[in-house]
């Protein structure tokens, strides 16, 4: 009797040919070998200070990421599925953000409202009717998919504002090849180790030429920010500075940065800061975190911002419902992904349902992310069911609902044996003028805790190497 | 580069060199254990580091496992050796990105270690494994940029920063301890104590052996002072740091297309006292006075590389 699908052992219990050599791999090498190389794989993340921060906890606040040595394989022909199905869902995505902040034909065919866009709290007033490079607002987004059977995956979400995570399916492939040498003689793994190139020259794509080096930039939070190491490591591996807001000046609508030999102009900037922040003129006063004047720069061409202002109101869950249906209306095709049947409880139909089926469903808030705020309906007590009741009652519009999806399994290292732990996978599109690219792979996500399917890190999740394997050898 | 970097590579050379001077101030503190003197050896070690007024609002006597604890793991001294490692890594974190690897390890590796050093679990009986730790720590750091960082603008402004420090520790080593033997010089200089506490003086800059190879006589006060001050061979000396300051100076301007300021002026005129310098002269002028002219025109000078990189 299975209840999941395990990505190893499939529905009727043989290893899937993917996995041959994990699981020989797994039957041939000691517990105690595992747990050594577990060991040391914490050791080697601390060492380098791959850590990120949890906000609701005082005391230490570098934590790491717990890594489970074994990794997370899928095969060529799945990859290929997936990576259509990427680069037609963000496609979409882009050509939505560029019609919502454009023309606005989608509200012309029925589909959205205007008053749904502009109330939205992620829509960006200053952004309507700004000409962004190449008509792109999402430049890396990342797309959570999860599995539930052998050809069954669904996107749970879209992420089209500063997704992280990509340094550590990086420095997670890093780590594995440090590791186990002798596993990747065994099989064919493509690389991932390219994507710092593929931003950079995606980034440089978003700037028209202008006869020097165009000067790319990462701009931080600074160190204190949960993800700073990603934001650091990312500079380093482009090999561009990482800039603080107190590094960077406007002057005439353009954008300098202040460095050791003066002013020098910037050209791009791959911000990890939220829109709030960007520039106290127009968004937050009291943010020092940006620049003032960097949004006129912006609307005057003179700057490129990856990703642009405003791009998040592509990816909250009321949005997420009408993605499939964006798909057909601006790329005239069937989606490839599937997206988790949603209820949005704004509707009144759909609310009385979601009350009636609380123990079945998962629900979240329309607006929130990081697995903060959400109901695990089967997970949950009674009590604390009923009380969730009463807040989705009092604001229905805040929230949607979804099935509790039988998230596949893969083994994960626990203790002394491998057990099968629920996964995630969150692959990072890049859209540029230079078309769209994905590295073949991600980040899996795994929840820990036997039975859990909550693999946020804030919550107690780790992460895994993602194995997309090479097709016969080929070099894909 | 980005004035910020310059300035954070600048303190995190400046903090790692701090604290492994401060080591060095304790072991010579120690080794007067026993000596009559022992409380105002402490006391030099205090004010050499700049702290003594603080210890004093802090504590109502000098012993000397208050005193080791307060440079070593003391939380309220911002200038001790665990506070110095903190002030390191929050620069190395700051700018990840102009370390390379194997300098951001060192650091982070030595931060992670120094977590167990706590002002509680300080115990007398550790020191000296501490003040090990502390010596390891800071040539593993000085070896990791020496070997892998790129003869870039990053690597001088590190160089810089470490020399900066090391020029400043030393003039004030040295007065401080000149200070303390003062009024015991016009009695008569060459008592046993004497001998221990000029030894002392050396030990706290790691000399005892250099002196001998290069007097090859018993320790007299006008060559130790002209040891730490004008020998070119002794590689704490304030000359030796003000020749790599110079030639720090100059790359840089190199980098910045022959651009010099204020801060190449002062550093040059500086250096060519010492270079052209005697100790028979300085002690005429003072030795005090002069080692006091020289703290202060060290610091004028690391506003003027500031002013001329860092904002």
């Amino acid at each position: 009797m299975r209840e999941f699908f395990d990505e190893m052992y499939g529905a009727d219990g043989e290893v899937r040919a993917a996995y041959t050599a994990i699981a020989a791999w797994l039957a041939e090498t000691p517990p105690a070998v595992l747990e050594t190389k577990r060991e040391e794989a914490e050791r080697l993340f601390r060492r380098v200070g791959i850590t990120f921060a949890v906000y609701t906890e005082g005391g230490d606040t570098e934590r790491l990421i717990p890594f489970d040595i074994i990794p997370r394989v899928l095969d060529a022909d799945e990859w290929a599925f997936l990576e259509r199905g990427l680069v037609q869902r963000v496609t979409a995505l882009n050509r939505f953000l560029a019609d919502a902040y454009g023309e606005r034909e989608i509200v012309k065919a029925g589909k959205l409202t205007d008053e749904y866009i502009d109330t939205h709290p992620a829509y960006c007033p200053q952004m309507q009717g700004v000409a962004v490079p190449s008509g792109i607002y999402t430049h890396i987004a990342g797309i959570d998919l999860v599995r539930t059977g052998a050809n069954d995956f669904y996107v749970l979400e879209d992420n089209c504002r500063t997704p992280s995570g990509v340094s550590y399916m990086l420095e997670n492939r890093a780590v594995m090849m440090r590791l186990f040498p002798e596993l990747f003689a065994r099989v064919g793994v493509a690389p991932v180790a390219r994507y710092p190139q593929d931003l950079l020259a995606m980034l440089r794509s978003l700037t028209t030429p202008i006869g020097e080096e165009p000067c790319v930039v990462v701009l931080t939070p600074g160190q204190f920010n949960s993800a700073y190491y990603e934001h650091s490591f990312l500079a380093d591996e482009m090999g561009v500075e990482l800039v603080e807001g107190v590094d960077i000046i406007v002057r005439d609508k353009k954008v300098y940065m202040r460095t050791t030999d003066g002013l020098k102009r910037v050209h791009v900037i791959y911000r990890r800061i939220d829109d709030d922040f960007l520039d106290p003129l127009v968004f937050r006063p009291d943010s020092a975190l940006g620049a003032p004047g960097l949004m006129e720069a912006y609307r005057e061409g003179n700057v490129a911002l990856a990703n642009a202002p405003g791009a998040g109101l592509a990816d909250d869950k009321a949005v997420y419902m009408q993605v499939p249906e964006m798909i057909r209306f601006y790329l005239g095709e069937e989606p490839i992904l599937k997206n988790v049947p949603t209820w949005d409880c704004a509707n009144e139909g759909a609310l009385a349902y979601v009350l009636d089926h609380l123990e079945e469903l998962v629900v979240k808030e329309t607006r929130g992310s990081g697995g903060y705020g959400m109901l695990v309906g089967p997970h949950a007590t009674k009590k604390t069911r009923d009380a969730f009741a009463k807040k989705l009652r009092l604001n229905p519009s805040a929230y949607v609902a979804q099935p509790t999806l039988a998230l596949s399994t893969c083994p994960t290292f626990a203790g002394d044996t491998a057990a099968g732990r629920h996964v995630d996978l969150r692959p990072f599109v890049l859209s540029g003028a230079n078309g769209v690219r994905i590295v073949p792979g991600g980040l899996t996500r795994v929840a820990l805790q036997e039975g859990s399917l909550v693999v946020n890190s804030s919550q107690g999740g780790g992460t895994k190497d993602t194995w997309v394997l090479r097709r016969n050898g080929g070099d894909r | 580069m980005l004035s910020r970097a310059a300035d954070a590579l600048f303190w995190l050379a400046r903090n790692m060199e701090r604290m492994d001077n401060l080591a060095r101030l304790i072991e010579a503190a120690q080794s007067m254990a026993g000596v009559s003197s022992e409380a105002e050896e402490w006391r030099s070690a205090l004010a050499a580091a700049g702290v003594d007024e603080l210890y004093d609002e802090t504590y109502d006597e000098i012993t000397p496992d208050l005193a080791a604890r307060f440079l070593s793991s003391g939380g309220v001294n911002p200038s001790s050796i665990i506070n110095c490692l903190e002030n390191a890594r929050i620069n190395a974190r700051a700018i990840r990105t102009a370390l390379t690897r194997d300098m951001w390890e060192a650091v982070n590796q030595g931060w992670i270690e120094s977590r167990a050093l706590t002002d509680d679990n300080f115990s007398p009986a550790l020191l000296a494994e501490t003040l090990d730790w502390v010596r390891t720590l800071s040539t593993r750091f000085s070896g990791a940029y020496e070997t892998t960082m790129l003869r870039n603008e990053n690597y001088w402004f590190v160089r810089l920063g470490t020399f900066l420090e090391r020029a400043d520790n030393t003039a004030r080593i040295l007065d401080v301890k000149y200070h303390l033997l003062l009024p015991r010089e016009s009695s008569g200089v060459g008592g046993m104590l004497d001998y221990y506490q000029w030894t002392s003086v050396l030990r706290a800059v790691s000399a005892v052996r250099a002196y001998q190879w290069v007097y090859r006589e018993e320790v007299r006060p006008w060559n130790v002072a002209e040891l730490m001050i004008l020998r070119t061979e002794m590689p704490r000396s304030l000359r030796a740091c003000y020749d790599h300051i110079i030639y720090c100076l100059d790359q840089l301007a190199e980098i910045h297309g022959g651009k010099r300021g204020e801060a190449h002026r002062l550093a040059g005129a500086i250096a060519a006292e010492l270079r052209f310098g005697r100790i028979s002269d300085i002690f005429e002028t003072g030795l005090h006075e002069t080692l006091t002219t020289y703290i202060d025109r060290t610091r004028e000078l690391g506003d003027q590389i500031s002013n001329l990189y860092m904002r």
